[in-house]
């Protein structure tokens, strides 16, 4: 037993993830976070949207809230303005995050709202059999890619730093005390944060791919992971064989329950 | 020393803690699930908990 375990809803484990699945890494990972932030159980809530990844929250031991495909930030966003004072968790995927909710995403980000997205990168729609999203490395092979994939994928950090994100980190499910870190100072910063976890689907993604078993696609997280400093002083050959890690972005803006508070003051006092 | 605490009945047999052990203390047995092979070369470093995806497996130091 460990102290963390208080929150997770404990009679709903084993859970439903494949064996090998990093998801349950990433789940360990945010409650371990949750406690070390020192949150209030009753004043934190979990969203998610549809998914492998999204499972999580009917297994973690919060207010919970699993909604529509792509909509976990809406949703987030709604309980977030209603009570400024909850601490607001959003556990989304690839898919859910970058392709069905594309926009929430990039508008959650652009309003700086204080939400801690929990993105889960396993590079592939696991539940739904393996087709390739907006996150399937360009050439890798999906079911929907049989070929290997025409498209290139998005990078999620520098898509959420560029619509206005205060907070951007990329983790893997190898470096778990690295991936805690970010967690809890994603939960620190007052304003949209995004902490992308890379995680292994060894049954959809990693079976397709040739990529062996978990533990092999874990090894190649740590041989590919660079921390930010290390990367940036690489040549651009070696940049493309490797990928940072770490929190990437910093930065200052007006938060959005806040501004919508002194808006709803001002025209409570009669002010225009 | 080092107390292995095996929870079967979540263990899926990913080998993930297999593989990571760096004294090859863990196996998995004919059913695919993982058994302590050499409890005594355990040095409870803890890496097969760190990434056990299905909370199977707990090691705790032992104070002399």
């Amino acid at each position: 037993m460990r102290t963390y375990e208080k929150f997770f809803r404990m009679n709903r484990l084993p859970h439903i993830w494949c064996p090998g699945c990093g998801n349950g890494i990433v789940m360990k990972a945010i409650v371990q976070a949750i406690e070390k932030a020192g949150l209030d159980q009753d004043k934190t809530v979990i969203v998610s949207g549809i998914g492998c990844s999204s499972r999580a929250s009917g297994y973690m031991n919060f207010d919970t809230l699993h909604t529509a495909h792509g909509r976990a930030i809406p949703f987030a966003t709604g309980i977030k303005l209603a009570n400024p004072e909850l601490n607001v968790i959003v556990i989304t995927g690839d898919g859910d995050a970058t392709a069905i909710g594309g926009n929430h995403f990039i508008h959650g980000a652009r309003r700086n709202i204080d939400l801690t997205v929990v993105l889960f990168n396993n590079n592939i729609y696991g539940m739904t059999g393996g087709q390739a999203s907006p996150l399937t490395p360009h050439g890798k092979k999906a079911t929907t890619a049989p070929y290997g994939t025409v498209d290139r994928a998005f990078d999620p950090c520098q898509l959420a730093q560029a619509a206005g994100a205060t907070f951007v980190a990329r983790s893997t499910t190898f470096h778990v005390p690295q991936t805690v870190d970010a967690i809890v100072q994603g939960i620190g910063n007052k304003g949209f944060s995004l902490i992308e976890t890379i995680t292994q689907c060894p049954i959809a993604y990693g079976r397709k791919n040739k990529l062996g078993d978990a533990a092999n696609m874990l090894k190649w997280m740590s041989e590919h992971a660079a921390p930010l400093a290390a990367y940036n002083k690489l040549s651009d050959e070696q940049k493309a064989e490797k990928f940072p890690i770490g929190v990437l972005y910093k930065g200052a803006a007006p938060e959005y329950s806040a501004e919508y508070a002194k808006l709803i003051k001002q025209a409570m006092e009669g002010k225009k | 020393m080092a107390t292995i605490e095996l929870i079967s009945k979540r263990c899926k047999g990913c080998n993930i803690c297999v593989a990571f052990c760096p004294k090859k203390v863990l196996e998995l047995d004919t059913l695919g699930k993982v058994y302590v092979k050499d409890q005594g070369a355990c040095i409870a470093c803890g890496q097969c908990e760190l990434r056990c995806p299905d909370y199977a497996i707990y090691v705790t130091k032992e104070e002399k």
